[in-house]
């Protein structure tokens, strides 16, 4: 019997890839420049499919990867070729919707956006808003710990998800909750990024929906005066909903992709919205017009409409496929930095700038100091994909020295793996490595993801029996 | 003395123990380095050790199996960085909840969480979470944790997460550790996000006979930080909500017409996020619970956590819950199971047997052994 008859067995054939062909649809994720063939795709609907698969693979010592909608930026869904790539896209039922709960139970291959179209209309939705949520599936969102522009108020997917049924990497079903006492199981598991088994059930929490929605535009001569406004708003002591911001390079990639009508001379534009009861929310956009005028804002824009908000939103949406207006080819940065230090850090990415002679277009979640730096390239020029490489790992060195993450929302994945020892020392890796070892001693579950160098696991040391020394 | 460090060592006594369980002898380690110098020591030794920060809930869950280091934290009380344009606080474990609380307030800010006991520290708030009123709001201790020091029972010394608030770089090993009653390691620093404190808070509590549906209060867009039932043994069940805001008068006033009467207050009732009693358990039960005769219960009506006391039968009461509530004897004599159902508790003993195969970090201090 080889991996291919156990399978075959599992799934009706319309459900086992096995034709290369077919096979190359899977190669890669939303970060296109890895790319890596599956040995075969399975399509489970159930998750005793899913962990019938995982046993077969444990069986044979074959690595797995688990695959949502495959909109990841950090190759976290990239598969293996030896290994079993099991895509959650046909488990996409929403189980059930409780409102006096304020919780509904979802299959892993639901996207994000159809959680909060199930209960809009009741005035509900579901919090994290990652750009890609039209698309991006729930399952994945929880591997990776998905953001989005609300986090800034809202949290993360980790702070919005209450319970997991699980496929362990043995292929067990467990379910972890929030509810059990003792270890945070949950929320060790959410955002591992695939490491540490499949879930194949998720209990979200559900927000009612705020009786206020208020969207600024701000238009400012430079990022530094856009900078001042979101330090003052945050020293004020508000939290708005949502900090944005674009520079030039961002502003005209949007303008040429959407015609977002963003204000033509502006160096820098600030979204703030502010969510909430009427009453704080009106009282709290005047003081950041007020505050947004005294930093230097030349232009404010409140949206009076949804189609307004929108209208204010498309620029910023659009803006990572939009620089594909301006440069043939560009790499996503996802760093973050201190917001206190966001003014040295964009001084700095400008003096990368200069030096490698790189277009960086700047558009972030100024609110957490979250970068999405565009590193512009042309991939036909010589040299010039290389040192847009290394202008984007000098980016994440600005980010750590200023005691910062190389990665805020998009994962380690394949591609930041690498940076990991620059942010990490080896007995930290070395300790996130005994939570891999509980879970997946086999090292079977997305092996090659998230840390540098693969780790074995051993055997669980024996217990030993010592005598209190005399050491007091 | 500790041989070739300079660790505070003093022997234990009965004020030391650990769900009475007495040490041999007390430690007091004034930094990280330390915390590593005495487990190491400890480790040479196969000595097992508990953590201690206010020693507010030694008493709580089981005790360990077998003691020899009450590892006394309390020497560790600093802010080690406060950056208030970023809304985010770096400290030592060992400091009380209430004590960084001044500080925070000093810059007009707080670390959004309620806990039960004001000398209670931030380790042992990480460690044994209790969840507080406004967890609706703002989460619990894991919400807002955003990086963490730890030191393992082989005096690994290791940090994950960091001090931005949106990181998703590497394991949370914060998050595994809350929760984990010193049977992991030592929580030995902690970096926090902080709220703005509000300019305003109001509470609306409201007395009615038994226990009250806030359905239409949490339905409603008022957005209550809070919503408490306080359900005594005897006499009247009160309900009460906190609003935080510049407008927090004029959304309790419209929360009163909601409810249809109450009253509107600048402080907090005098039950609000105190445990009710002994013997005490935590209940998470997602609609109004059942509550056997002589108990009583305070808790969020919004996340279905709360608090009870004066319930020893632990095993009777569960038998009249629904099948997705818990219930656990946190503090006190009960009879029966204390746990009840933990589905993950298999996984907990693996991560136990990774990070503690030895079983030095109080034993038994959870379920199953762990």
């Amino acid at each position: 019997m080889t991996v291919f008859d156990r399978l075959e067995a599992i799934f009706p054939p319309d459900r086992v890839i096995t034709d290369p062909v077919r096979l190359r649809t899977y190669e890669c994720d939303g970060l296109t420049y890895h790319r890596a063939t599956p040995m075969v795709v399975v399509l489970p609907e159930t998750a005793e499919e899913v962990a019938a698969t995982v046993r077969v693979c444990a069986e044979f010592g074959v690595p797995f990867v688990a695959r949502g909608s495959g909109t990841g930026l950090s190759g976290g869904a990239l598969p293996r070729s030896d290994g079993v790539l099991i895509v959650t896209s046909r488990m996409r039922r929403i189980l059930s919707v409780d409102l006096d709960r304020r919780q509904a139970v979802v299959e892993p291959g639901v996207t994000n956006l159809a959680i909060t179209e199930a209960v809009r209309d009741r005035g509900y939705y579901y919090a994290p808003d990652p750009s890609s949520q039209q698309i991006c599936s729930i399952g994945g969102n929880v591997a990776e710990n998905s953001g989005g522009a609300h986090c800034l108020k809202y949290g993360f997917t980790v702070n919005h998800v209450q319970a997991l049924e699980i496929v362990t990497p043995d292929g067990d079903v467990i379910e972890i909750s929030e509810d059990d006492f003792g270890y945070d199981l949950l929320g060790a598991f959410v955002g591992s990024e695939g490491t540490l088994g499949i879930a194949t059930k998720i209990t979200v929490r559900l927000m009612r929906a705020p009786e206020a929605v208020t969207t600024l535009l701000a238009a400012f001569e430079g990022i530094e005066a856009g900078g001042q406004a979101v330090t003052s708003i945050i020293a004020a002591g508000i939290v708005p909903a949502a900090i944005e911001m674009m520079d030039a390079l961002a502003i005209e990639a949007a303008e040429a992709a959407v015609a977002c009508g963003y204000p033509a001379d502006a160096g820098a534009v600030l979204i703030v919205e502010l969510d909430g009861p009427a009453s704080e929310v009106e009282a709290q956009l005047a003081e950041v017009i007020a505050i947004c005028v005294a930093t230097g804002s030349f232009e404010q824009r409140v949206a009076a409409s949804a189609d307004e908000r929108a209208k204010i939103w498309k620029g910023r949406k659009s803006a990572f496929a939009a620089v594909g207006r301006i440069s043939p080819a560009y790499i996503v940065q996802d760093g973050v930095v201190p917001r206190t230090c966001l003014g040295e850090v964009l001084a700095g990415i400008d003096a990368l700038q200069e030096e490698f002679g790189i277009r960086v277009a700047n558009v972030f979640h100024a609110g957490d100091g979250n970068l999405h730096p565009l590193v512009l390239f042309d991939d036909a020029a010589p040299g010039e994909g290389e040192r847009a490489e290394v202008v984007s790992g000098r980016i994440l060195d600005l980010c750590i020295t200023h005691g910062g993450s190389i990665t805020g929302e998009h994962g380690v994945g394949v591609d930041k793996a690498r940076y990991m020892p620059r942010m990490f020392t080896d007995a930290d890796l070395d300790t996130m490595q005994r939570v891999r070892c509980a879970f997946d001693p086999g090292g079977r579950s997305n092996p090659g993801k998230v840390f540098p160098t693969p780790r074995l696991c051993g055997e669980v040391p024996r217990v030993r029996k010592g005598s209190p020394g005399e050491i007091f | 003395m500790l041989g070739h460090t300079r660790v505070t060592i003093r022997d234990g006594g009965p004020a030391d123990a650990v769900g009475g369980v007495v040490p041999r002898w007390v430690a007091l380690p004034e930094s990280v380095e330390e915390i590593s110098v005495v487990l190491g020591a400890c480790a040479d030794a196969d000595l097992a050790v508990t953590p201690a920060g206010g020693r507010t809930k030694l008493c709580w869950a089981n005790p360990p199996e077998r003691l020899d280091v009450l590892l006394d934290l309390s020497a560790m009380r600093e802010v080690l960085e406060h950056v208030a344009g970023d809304l985010v606080v770096r400290v030592q474990a060992g400091i009380p909840v209430a004590r960084l609380a001044e500080t925070l307030a000093g810059a007009g800010q707080e670390l959004a969480l309620d806990v039960p006991f004001p000398e209670a520290t931030i380790g042992g708030t990480l460690a044994a979470p209790s969840p507080g009123p406004r967890a609706f709001r703002y989460g619990n201790a894991r919400d807002l944790l955003i990086g963490v020091t730890v030191v393992l029972s082989d005096g690994t010394i290791a940090r994950a997460g960091g001090k931005v608030v949106k990181n998703v770089a590497g394991y949370d090993l914060g998050k595994l550790f809350t929760g984990s009653y010193g049977t992991l390691g030592v929580i030995a620093e902690a970096t926090f996000r902080l709220h703005p404190l509000p300019a305003d808070r109001r509470w609306l509590t409201f007395e009615c006979e038994g226990w009250e549906d806030a359905g239409e209060l949490l339905r409603s867009q008022l957005e209550p930080s809070a919503v408490e039932i306080d359900h005594p043994a005897e006499g009247l069940t009160t309900l009460a909500a906190l609003f935080e805001g510049p407008a927090a008068r004029d959304r309790a006033e419209a929360a009163r017409e909601v409810l249809g009467g109450g009253e509107v207050r600048a402080e907090a009732p005098s039950w609000w996020g105190r445990p009710p009693g002994l013997p005490l358990a935590s209940l998470r039960c997602h609609v109004p619970p059942h509550v056997p005769e002589g108990v009583s219960v305070r808790g969020s009506l919004a996340t279905g956590v709360y608090l009870a006391a004066g319930a020893a039968d632990l095993d009777a009461w569960r038998s009249r819950l629904p099948a997705d509530a818990r219930l656990v004897g946190l503090a006190g004599e009960f009879t029966g199971d204390r746990w009840g159902p933990i589905p993950s508790l298999p996984l907990m003993r693996r991560v136990k047997e990774r990070f503690d195969p030895e079983r030095r970090m109080s034993p038994g201090r959870l379920a199953g052994g762990v």
